[in-house]
């Protein structure tokens, strides 16, 4: 309780803090909103910097989608990655800002990386599309270790689990997690990778056990194994459904076909 | 000489009328206590995410209306708030004043079936009647607006469809003091009943830990003592403007939920007071935006407070008219893990008083 109370004014300025430039950025500069879909309109001619949003030329699917979003993957994490130095291509529009995120993301790999060492972090970045959101990439080897830290550490204290997503990106697959610290008011997102073919991430159900369901969700509909997870079933489909539909290459059994 | 007495496997639902849903639970029994509790969901799952992909944004928001179906507007609106925030756009403030209405007042009428409903699973039939008479004045507020009682499909990214017709305003003024008027009644006609405190006090008691370790939000964490609500934590829409209190309760127990839910009530109608009295008189109810909604690649995940507790909204674009990826945090389905843990050990005519407590709609948890 008293913590709370303490905790709470820093929280609510925290989080202003982090609001308060969202709108400023949507409005000066167009690079995180407008931009992209008025030139599609057109019909999907490349626009002015070449930042590749359309796959170009109506040509042959596969391949072109796919090198399509991993080039406009590649794009969105170099923009993302690329905080405050300026875009070449944007020249007239005001170099983006320090994010006032930024001490806090500098804090947290600070201290992850002083007590796990180097290795651990394959990314680190302020995600400006999502209200400011620190954000880390993190080894899948190394996560439940960091896991661990970002829960127990008292600079990091991570107590609330918020969400667990399960993406599947085609060329991997990848959880998802933001997390909250109730007791220091601030927020940050975790990207964990796992190999398409033998999907593994280590379970937080020991450390967060709000974990549970989401992660048999994902289980369930991504098709990620959670290593560690005491009861690793099913829970929206019936137990046996074959396939997992959120897979992009799912195909939908039909047993009378 | 010992009474013999052996394990008795309890099947609750699927379809039972205190589960509010479709949701089924398997309960092991030693006499009238309860040994261990297996919840099945799953059973709504109507796969929303999975539609989702081959949808477009605009195309998703009436999707959103059936998950959490007694707050669409909230639903509504993660959505819309979630493509805002990606694309930046900035909406009209008639349309905000309208969203944060219409959110509040959903928050009411679903508080309000709450009551009724969890008064009627506790054995009393009245409540039920009153709060169904209350909430139906909102749902006839909300035709008059969007043409829908509970699947409104009202809100679009960069505004709200339909402006409000003329009076309507003025109408949702009135309702305000009588709510209160009710509110009062309720509190007379239930608060202090002695049957009702004795099933409700004490009963499925957590504390502040075990409410943050298990992701619960909303009023189950409220009652634990944690002060967190979204609207005043991390402001979206226009939130900032109003001055209302976020109600707490450090007993953790039904008796404090059933309390903070209708205090609730009185808050929301705060922020409605102040809603009405500063409705800007006339201005779009649309932002302009483009004709195809295609956000910026990159993913993005916001969140709001829904009457249920922390609602979210995860978009993951490639730059295209469809998401990638669409998760919804679905309060509901987080809030429910922890119901085994409070039910083991408990009395077997507690069941209902806790599930009912947790106040979850199934749609919501199975998406």
């Amino acid at each position: 309780m008293s913590e709370r109370d303490k905790a709470q004014p820093e929280t609510t300025q925290d989080s202003r803090r982090s609001e308060q430039p969202v709108p400023e950025e949507a409005t000066t500069s167009p690079a995180g909103g407008g931009e992209a879909p008025i030139p599609a309109d057109k019909g999907g001619t490349p626009d002015a910097e070449g930042t590749p949003k359309t796959g170009g030329a109506p040509e042959a699917k596969a391949e072109g989608k796919t090198t399509a979003r991993a080039r406009a993957a590649a794009a969105a994490r170099a923009r993302a990655a690329a905080q405050g130095g300026a875009k070449t291509a944007k020249a007239e529009a005001a170099p983006e800002e320090p994010s006032p995120m930024q001490p806090v993301l500098d804090h947290i790999v600070h201290v992850i990386t002083r007590e796990l060492g180097d290795g651990v972090i394959e990314e680190a970045y302020i995600n400006r599309l999502a209200k400011h959101v620190p954000t880390l990439v993190v080894k899948n080897e190394r996560w439940h270790e960091t896991a661990r830290l970002l829960r127990d550490h008292p600079e990091l204290a991570f107590d609330y689990l918020s969400v667990l997503v399960g993406i599947d990106h085609e060329t991997h697959l990848e959880v998802y997690y933001h997390f909250d610290s109730y007791q220091k008011g601030h927020r940050l997102a975790v990207r964990v990778k796992a190999d398409r073919e033998q999907a593994t991430v280590p379970s937080v159900t020991d450390i967060w056990p709000g974990a549970d369901w989401p992660e048999r969700e994902a289980y369930d509909l991504v098709g990620i194994r959670f290593a560690g997870h005491p009861n690793l079933k099913r829970i929206l489909l019936p137990d046996d459904w074959v396939g997992h539909p959120l897979r992009k290459d799912y195909q939908p059994l039909d047993e009378g076909v | 000489m010992a009474v013999r007495t052996e394990e008795l496997l309890l099947n609750v639902g699927p379809q039972h009328p205190s589960t509010h849903g479709v949701f089924r639970l398997v309960v092991k029994l030693d006499g009238e206590i309860i040994t261990d509790a297996q919840p099945v969901i799953g059973y709504l799952h109507r796969g929303t995410e999975k539609l989702a992909e081959d949808l477009t944004y605009t195309q998703i928001i009436p999707y959103t209306d059936r998950m959490d179906y007694l707050s669409a507007m909230t639903n509504n609106y993660v959505l819309c708030h979630a493509v805002e925030t990606m694309m930046g756009i900035e909406v009209p403030e008639r349309a905000e004043y309208l969203r944060v209405i219409v959110m509040e007042l959903n928050r009411i009428a679903s508080h309000l079936l709450w009551f009724g409903t969890y008064l009627l699973d506790l054995g009393a039939m009245s409540p039920f009647l009153y709060a169904m008479e209350e909430r139906e004045k909102i749902l006839d507020l909300f035709n008059e607006l969007c043409g829908a009682r509970i699947t409104f499909n009202y809100m679009r990214v960069g505004g709200v469809k339909w402006d409000a017709p003329d009076g309507w305003i003025d109408k949702v003024r009135d309702f305000i003091p009588y709510m209160r008027e009710q509110l009062d009644g309720y509190h007379k006609l239930v608060t202090g009943n002695e049957i009702f405190l004795r099933r409700l006090k004490g009963v499925g008691k957590y504390d502040a830990q075990t409410a943050i370790a298990y992701g619960l939000s909303g009023v189950n964490l409220r009652c634990t003592g944690v002060r967190r609500d979204v609207r005043k934590d991390e402001p979206y829409s226009i939130y900032d403007r109003f001055e209302f209190d976020v109600p707490v309760a450090t007993e953790g127990d039904c008796y404090a939920r059933y309390l903070l839910r209708m205090e609730e009530i009185r808050q929301s109608l705060r922020i409605l007071e102040q809603a009405v009295a500063q409705f800007p008189k006339e201005g779009a109810v649309m932002a302009k935006v483009p004709r195809v909604i295609r956000p910026p690649a990159g993913e993005t995940y916001v969140r709001i407070e829904a009457p249920r507790g922390e609602l979210g909204c995860y978009i993951h674009s490639k730059g295209k008219d469809k998401p990638y990826r669409l998760k919804f945090r679905r309060p509901s389905f987080h809030n429910l893990q922890i119901l085994p843990k409070l039910l083991i050990g408990e009395n077997m005519a507690n069941l209902v008083a806790i599930l009912g407590g947790i106040d979850i709609v199934l749609g919501e948890v199975d998406c």
